[in-house]
């Protein structure tokens, strides 16, 4: 891939669910580096969901296209999409979405353990991820055992762990307060700034919007860039 | 301020709120539980009205002969001296006294026999006025004529009617008797009716009765004048009242409707634990809006009645399904099996109602359902509200209280209760045993299939080893989901083993019952038996190396029992061979011998080495030199040496042979030669051992086919639990196959995933239901099937079938789970996330 060419471009997507309404994505474009960290807003119902959608290529655009490294999403089937996913995203969501049956390591040796990391390699790689998230000592505990914060935190491990080019997050303080959100915002930029990815923000809130290098404002019609 | 108590109505509308409108949340849930509800009523409920319609139909038959009589006084086939008659009608404590003859007679020119009652129509019209009354003003023509009149089942099955000739043998003769006459009767049961005095003559029965009706004068009780006149009556000659007679053949089918009504109920048990599971998990589920519902101001027992109230609705919906589902099916099977298949007299059936029994089976399903439901909701309502609330709708937990000493000790008290003796004939304790040992299994089974899956090896690989941890994490609701599998396919393996170890001894009895290489019987009547001359034929037929013959007849020797055959037998001295010994006792010499079956040993407590008194010559002790096996005759059979009995009776006539044949002799020849000998061809079938063999064989498996046809309807409701439990728990899990799918999981990987978790599941199921099925079937075998039956059989293991039925099991559970999955990643990853997003 030549160093010219954008991490991520989204050039003219439309999508729409219902023949008779409005889009709710109308030429929306956006380009992203390497190591760029941008948050998008938006009120609700505006298309954040499905802008996430589209990027993690769990959707198809009605039109424009969407490539990731200069490979054009369309053109990927499923499982390639699926294999695609696997190596260069990592997500972080609202809900955490952690297994409940698994311990605190083994949920974040899980993308690892996807990719076929030998044994050895994906524990190292995960306690190291643990001991970086401040999580080093809770490596045996399961989720049930952990606080809101906590959990979150594993999230974050789990979604960096593998070292995805790209990173999606979706209001991902939204279940915590305004103290333990504000330390899960820092340790994101930190983790996702070591690993080298770029990084999508999703948020309502004004203030985890500040917490990245650009922001936009999504209203449907256009992807502003806020001042 | 004082809290409000909340009012009934308030309560029954809150229940109606959220009882109904979650049932309407989850149809899949809803059919199938009411599904399995109604499928085990509904075996209930018609395997009760089988067996009832049975029983009753034999007890009317028997009521319809025995009529008004207040005591009967009953003798063998070959009858007593008509003397005894006399003397009865003598004693001032009878009223009235019916002499009567009544043969079971063979036909001449088909194969099967005729119940014959020979009576004295003056005498039996007080006593039997029903019976009598069908004659309609015929019965000076019974008297005058030397023929029979026959009931209109009679008439059918024989095709005859008034004018015709029917054809019976009597000894080796034919003797044709005219049909003076068609009963204008209803009664199913097919009867000919003789002049007593006729009978004897025609039937060769001078001077002889077999059973004489009594009425007693009012003072006097029948069960206590039975017993006195029972000490002046010859032996083999009893008194039995019309009570003992009912419940003579009640208690000769008992054991049998038993284990019917028990194998039926065991489908309700297990659609009992399917809805315990599917509430369990679907309460599971909605914790965090049960929790909320508390915060709100729910008492715990409003909740817990809330709850609870989904399993009554599913349960008065589904028996009352079951019930109508139940007399349809027995209606079809009863119809079927006495006019054919077709649609003939089925309405009639549907509309012979049986309102207690309908309720009864209502309440039986609905008391299940309701207990289904009750336990799950109780935990529900135990849960501590702010727990449930953070926890939220997602967690799939493990928690619970389990009960694993509990379940030992009912284990260890199942193992001890099985060594208990039987109750009225009826292995109470070996059911109590089952019972419990399967009480305690299911409380045994979250704690061992937590230590199985514990020590299931991880693969390295992602996929499958997710799925063992989730199936690690939520052991408890796995247990209770294989709850209704262990039970059904432990209860499965267990009646394989027992049915298989059954064949296996029956086949060889049948080898050591019958050595020769031809079997020839009479049509299994009074009459027909094969004289001396016809027994010099066969035995002199061209290829016959050797012929030994049997003559078997009835004894009553108690009341309340089926009759004993008696078997005088050639060729018995070498008793060893001869019989499949189980015990054997040296005899004195001199001593006359009989050896008799296990039976006998239940029945009537006879043991080996005792001396014992039989009503065939007079006074004669017999020593009981062994004990053999008999699956042919559940009333009991003693064989003795032929010669004895000749001796002691002078009655040369015999009924069964079985010939040897010379090296390299055509066995067909033999068969074609023996049926132009011109006496020996009416009455008699003479067929090929093998063929015989081969025969009964069959009729055992057909026996067997209602026992497979009810465990193979437990084991699918068990496995239609495994499939609502894996739907619904793949349903709950969409949002982690939404994540895992973001994380890079493919859709196949998690289809994987899905049938790896049930084909472990599956195994786990397989396994613990293999251990306790081997305990259970142990119980079976040497237990009920020994106290239910009289006989043992040999414990032998079906590989082949055990195997064929684990990976059915297992096959069924990796469906299972497919199918779930692909329900579960039908909706897409997307839409699973969407919910976070």
């Amino acid at each position: 891939m030549g160093t010219n060419i954008p991490l991520l471009s989204c050039e003219a997507l439309c999508k729409g669910y219902r023949a008779d309404r409005p889009p709710v994505l109308q030429s929306i474009s956006l380009e992203l580096n390497a190591g760029d960290y941008i948050a998008i807003s938006g009120d609700s119902g505006v298309g954040k969901s499905t802008l996430l959608n589209l990027l993690a290529g769990l959707d198809q655009p009605d039109t424009g296209r969407i490539l990731l490294d200069g490979c054009d999403l369309a053109t990927l089937d499923d499982d390639q999409m699926t294999l695609l996913r696997r190596q260069h995203y990592g997500f972080v969501f609202q809900a955490f979405h952690v297994l409940p049956y698994l311990t605190v390591l083994q949920n974040v040796e899980l993308p690892l353990q996807l990719l076929g990391m030998a044994s050895s390699d994906r524990l190292q790689r995960a306690q190291q991820m643990l001991a970086a998230t401040g999580l080093g000592d809770m490596g045996t505990r399961y989720p049930r055992e952990l606080s809101g914060g906590e959990i979150q935190r594993v999230a974050i491990a789990r979604a960096l762990v593998h070292r995805p080019r790209l990173l999606l997050a979706d209001e991902p303080t939204g279940n915590l307060d305004p103290r333990t959100a504000q330390s899960v915002l820092q340790l994101l930029r930190q983790q996702l700034t070591a690993a080298g990815g770029a990084g999508i923000l999703i948020t309502h809130s004004p203030a985890v919007a500040a917490s990245a290098d650009r922001r936009y404002l999504l209203d449907g019609r256009s992807l502003r860039p806020m001042e | 301020m004082k809290p409000q108590v909340a009012d009934w109505s308030t309560a029954l509308a809150l229940w109606r709120r959220l009882a109904l409108a979650q049932l309407r949340q989850q149809p899949l849930r809803l059919w199938l539980s009411l599904l399995t509800i109604a499928a085990g009523v509904a075996l209930c409920t018609a395997v009760w009205l089988i067996n009832s319609s049975a029983l009753q139909e034999f007890n009317r038959a028997g009521r319809r002969l025995a009529g008004d009589a207040e005591l009967s006084i009953r003798g063998p086939a070959a009858g007593f001296a008509e003397s005894l008659y006399a003397d009865l009608a003598r004693d001032p404590a009878v009223q009235l006294a019916s002499p009567m003859l009544e043969l079971e007679l063979a036909l001449a020119d088909r194969r099967g026999t005729l119940h014959v009652l020979g009576l004295d129509p003056l005498r039996a019209a007080p006593l039997q006025p029903a019976l009598l009354a069908e004659l309609a003003g015929e019965s000076l023509q019974l008297l005058t004529g030397d023929g029979l009149y026959l009931s209109a089942a009679a008439a059918l099955q024989l095709q005859l009617q008034r004018g015709d000739e029917l054809a019976v043998l009597i000894g080796a003769q034919r003797v044709l008797l005219p049909v003076l006459g068609v009963l204008s009767d209803t009664a199913a049961a097919p009867l000919g009716l003789m002049d007593i005095a006729t009978a004897q003559w025609r039937l060769q029965r001078l001077g002889v009765i077999n059973r004489i009706d009594l009425r007693l004068i009012d003072a006097v009780d029948a069960r206590s004048f039975g017993a006195t006149l029972q000490r002046r009556l010859p032996a083999g000659v009893i008194a039995v009242t019309p009570a003992t007679a009912d419940a003579r053949m009640a208690s000769a089918t008992l054991a049998y409707r038993v284990n019917l009504n028990l194998l039926a109920l065991v489908s309700l048990l297990t659609g009992t634990l399917l809805l315990l599971a599917a509430q369990s998990l679907s309460l599971l589920q909605r914790r965090s809006s049960l929790a909320l519902l508390r915060a709100l101001g729910m008492t715990r027992g409003e909740l817990q009645w809330a709850l609870a109230g989904e399993g009554v609705v599913l349960g008065v919906l589904g028996s009352l399904v079951g019930v109508l589902l139940g007399q349809l099916a027995s209606a079809a099977l009863l119809g079927w099996i006495d006019d054919g298949p077709g649609m003939q007299g089925l309405t009639q059936r549907l509309l012979q109602l049986h309102p207690l029994a309908w309720v009864g089976f209502v309440l039986l399903g609905t008391t299940s359902a309701t207990l289904g439901a009750w336990l799950p909701a109780r935990e529900a309502a135990r849960r501590a509200p702010a727990l449930a609330l953070k926890a939220g709708d997602a967690a799939v937990g493990s928690e619970g209280r389990h009960f694993p000493r509990l379940g030992v000790l009912l284990l260890a008290i199942g193992a001890s209760l099985a060594w208990l003796p039987a109750v009225a004939n009826l292995p109470v304790f070996g059911y109590l045993a089952i019972a419990l040992l399967l009480l305690g299994g299911l409380l045994l089974a979250p704690a061992v299939c937590g230590w199985l899956l514990a020590h299931a090896p991880r693969s390295g690989q992602a996929v499958f080893d997710i799925g063992l941890a989730q199936l690690r994490g939520s052991g408890r609701q796995i247990a209770l989901n294989l709850g209704a599998v262990i039970v059904s396919f432990s209860l499965m393996i267990a009646m394989a083993i027992m049915v298989y170890s059954f064949r296996e001894s029956f086949e060889r009895w049948l080898q050591q019952s019958l050595p020769a290489d031809l079997q020839l019987r009479t049509n299994g009547d009074d009459t027909r038996a094969l004289s001396v001359d016809e027994q010099q034929q066969l035995a002199r037929l061209p290829g016959v190396a050797r012929a030994d013959f049997t003559r078997n007849t009835q004894l009553l020797l108690r009341a309340d029992r089926l009759s004993v055959t008696l078997s005088a037998r050639d060729a018995v001295s070498d008793a060893a061979a001869a019989l499949p010994l189980q015990q054997t006792a040296p005899a004195p010499a001199g001593a006359r011998r009989i050896w008799i079956s296990e039976a006998m040993q239940a029945l009537y407590g006879m043991q080996p080495g005792a001396q014992v008194e039989l009503p065939v010559g007079g006074g004669t002790r017999w020593f009981v030199a062994g004990v053999f096996r008999d699956y042919g005759r559940p009333g009991g059979a003693i064989v003795m040496p032929r010669n004895d009995y000749l001796e002691l009776t002078g009655d040369r006539g015999v009924d069964q042979a079985a010939l040897w044949l010379v090296s390299r002799a055509d066995a067909d020849a033999v068969i074609a030669a023996a049926r132009t000998l011109s006496e020996s061809r009416r009455g008699i079938e003479l067929r090929a051992t093998p063929e015989l063999r081969a025969g009964l064989l069959r009729g055992f498996d057909r026996a067997f086919a209602i026992t497979y046809l009810l465990e193979a309807a437990a084991v699918l409701i068990g496995l239609a639990g495994v499939a609502l439990a894996g739907a619904a728990a793949a349903t709950a899990r969409r949002g982690e196959f939404g994540m895992l799918r973001h994380l890079g999981m493919l859709r196949r990987q998690i289809v994987a995933m899905l049938a790896g978790e049930g084909l472990l599941l599956g195994a786990v199921g397989m396994l613990y239901g293999l251990v306790l099925g081997s305990a259970l079937s142990l119980v079976l075998v040497y237990v009920v099937n020994r106290q239910s039956f009289n006989w043992s059989i040999d414990l032998a293991i079906p590989w082949w079938q055990l195997g064929a039925l684990c990976a059915a099991l297992l096959a069924a559970a990796t469906m299972a789970n497919l199918l779930s999955a692909r329900t579960a990643l039908g909706v897409g990853a997307l839409r699973a996330v969407r919910e976070d997003w």
